[in-house]
């Protein structure tokens, strides 16, 4: 491990073991529903509120990882968990079903490549040889925590991205597997000063763009370097924020995706903008992204995940909207 | 006569709030708020009423209405009384809607469950 | 000179809303509603043979119940999707974010949940109503005192 640039780091020794996803119905039903492992076919999972849902959610992605990788959850010495709930409720909640030492972690919808930025420290200095990297959404919890009842009969702008259900869990480790997980670029908060908060794709934008910026000068390289680059979930306003500021610094790139326009199929489900929150880059990472790489279909790929710093009240103080973005770069090393 | 104009006044109501919803960027609740105090000043000449009487319940059940009829009826007890009636009188006239809505809301929370 | 650029980039590509569209919606979605209404009144008034006080108190009983269970059913979210403030405006507006908020409250049970928040949306128009209506009838009645 060793810093690179200004706040990137290298890595040489952290693999991703592996991964599960679990999410609801709609994620099932969209184009890449079939790299999800498991889905529910109702929102509450078959729990009496939403809150116990998204517990549930996180809870199955973890005992899903360790059955896919064999493992006890005794091999486990650290769980990173983060959501985007009060308190971060589902990830304690689910940690204490566990005697495992857990950080949670908060950094809005960029916890899934933040957890594993923490999570990839810990390895390499051979602190422990298994982390659990896990984040979860789900989209009743966040339309109470952040909007409205999901009854009430307001109009969305086309700008409002959608909430996620879904958890994913990625299993770091010392164990040599095929993905190596090689860079990370830790981001700063940015603020653009923008205000509107059915808007968060727009407001996260600058913050992924100062993190990609960042990352190439690090490491001295260009967008060819990567097969993909992909962020978090700025959803369809957002990427075209992303890729317009990349222009005007002279950064210009034809290999880039967005999980928020990747998760859901825009022409037939009723999603806005896209898709957003924490399980969103997660369920695209752990399942889309992570077979592609362990089929050796992509080699390369730098992950921005993004996250809009927002709170209801801060907002309704006139608050801007921070963003945060961080960046990791998945290698397939098959031979 | 007064179901084309329910139509035409209620929805030039309701046009108007949504200009001014995406024209302004509010939230609803800023327009709702703004279109029940608008209701009650239109209290002044009994200006609501004489809309009342044209379009019949294209005044009526807009949100303004619910301004009005608070205003309307702080007057008419606060006249007939002293001025201290004028909060008796606020309530008087709307309080069955008041009450009907929480009651339905409350039976409607008991049966549906949030579907999300 | 990056906030410049940040600026300058979120200002070109700000939202556009379609307001026109949105307002004709609204239009046609609150006229129908008003509409509908008046019918109901009429009923009331010319084939009962009720009191036009009694015929406005029923219709609106009318509207807030349909408004109650369309809103239980899940299916005034997404008639408010597409009719905006056609649908926040009338009276069912006011009944659906009674039963929205109750809805959603009722995982914490029925006094901390249902009970203490259904006003949580609804609020602001009781207390805005309460208060216009105590200043500006004040103002009238001193008016109407003065020239009496």
């Amino acid at each position: 491990m060793r810093r690179v640039g200004e706040n990137s780091i290298e890595y040489n020794n952290v693999y991703l073991l592996e991964s599960s996803t679990i999410s609801g119905p709609r994620e099932k039903n969209a184009q890449l529903g079939k790299f999800i492992d498991k889905s529910y076919n109702e929102l509450s999972c078959s729990e009496k509120t939403w809150e116990k849902a998204e517990i549930k959610l996180q809870n199955e992605a973890f005992l899903l990882a360790l059955e896919k990788a064999n493992l006890k959850s005794e091999d486990i010495g650290l769980i990173l968990s983060g959501d985007l709930n009060n308190q971060i409720i589902a990830s304690s909640y689910m940690a204490r079903k566990f005697n495992i030492p857990h950080i949670g972690l908060y950094g809005a919808c960029s916890t899934a490549v933040l957890s594993i930025i923490v999570g990839a420290n810990y390895i390499e200095s051979n602190i422990f040889n298994n982390v659990a990297c896990l984040t979860s959404s789900h989209y009743a919890t966040s339309e109470r925590q952040f909007r409205f009842p999901t009854e009430y009969g307001g109009q969305k702008p086309s700008s409002t991205t959608t909430t996620v259900t879904g958890s994913g869990c990625s299993l770091l480790s010392t164990k040599k597997s095929n993905i190596k997980v090689t860079r990370a670029t830790i981001g700063k908060v940015v603020d653009p000063n923008y205000k509107d908060v059915q808007d968060l794709g727009r407001a996260m934008a600058p913050a992924a763009a100062m993190t990609l910026r960042q990352h190439f000068e690090d490491f001295n390289v260009d967008a060819s370097e990567y097969d993909l680059i992909l962020t978090g979930d700025l959803s369809e306003c957002g990427s075209i924020v992303f890729k317009d500021i990349l222009k005007e610094w002279g950064i210009e790139f034809y290999n880039y995706n967005d999980c928020g326009l990747m998760i859901y199929d825009r022409k037939v489900q009723e999603v806005f903008s896209g898709g957003s929150g924490c399980g969103c880059c997660s369920l695209i990472l752990n399942g889309y992204i992570k077979e592609m790489l362990s089929t050796k279909k992509l080699n390369k790929v730098l992950i921005i995940a993004t996250g809009a710093l927002m709170n209801p009240l801060l907002a309704q103080q006139k608050e801007s909207i921070p963003g945060i973005a961080h960046a990791i770069v998945l290698e397939s090393v098959m031979e | 006569m007064t179901i084309v104009f329910a139509f035409l006044i209620g929805g030039l109501i309701c046009f108007i709030a949504q200009l001014l919803l995406d024209g302004l960027k509010l939230q609803n609740v800023h327009i709702t708020v703004l279109f029940v105090f608008l209701g009650s000043l239109l209290e002044c000449f009994n200006l609501y009423d004489r809309l009342i009487e044209i379009s019949g319940a294209g005044a009526l059940l807009p949100i303004c209405s619910f301004g009005h009829s608070m205003t309307e009826s702080a007057v008419n007890y606060a006249l007939n009384g002293n001025y201290f009636d004028i909060f008796k009188g606020v309530f008087a006239s709307t309080s069955s809607g008041i009450s009907f809505a929480i009651f339905i809301s409350f039976i409607c929370s008991l049966i549906f469950k949030p579907k999300g | 000179m990056e906030s410049e650029v940040f600026q300058k980039v979120l200002e070109k590509n700000k939202n556009r809303r379609p307001i026109l569209k949105n307002s004709l919606k609204a239009f046609l979605f609150g006229g129908i509603v008003c509409l509908l209404g008046e019918v109901i009144r009429m009923i009331l008034m010319k084939v009962f043979k009720v009191d036009s006080r009694v015929a406005n108190t029923i219709m609106l009983f009318v509207f807030i119940f349909l408004s109650s269970i369309f809103t239980g059913l899940g299916i005034y979210d997404k008639l408010g999707q597409v009719a905006g403030a056609g649908a926040f405006i009338p009276i069912t507006g006011f009944a659906n974010s009674l039963t929205s908020s109750a809805i959603e409250s009722k995982t914490e049970g029925i006094i901390q949940g249902t009970l203490t928040n259904m006003f949580k949306l609804a609020g602001a128009i009781i207390a805005i109503g309460a208060i216009s209506s105590i200043f500006i009838g004040s103002i009238i009645y001193m008016v109407r005192c003065f020239y009496a």
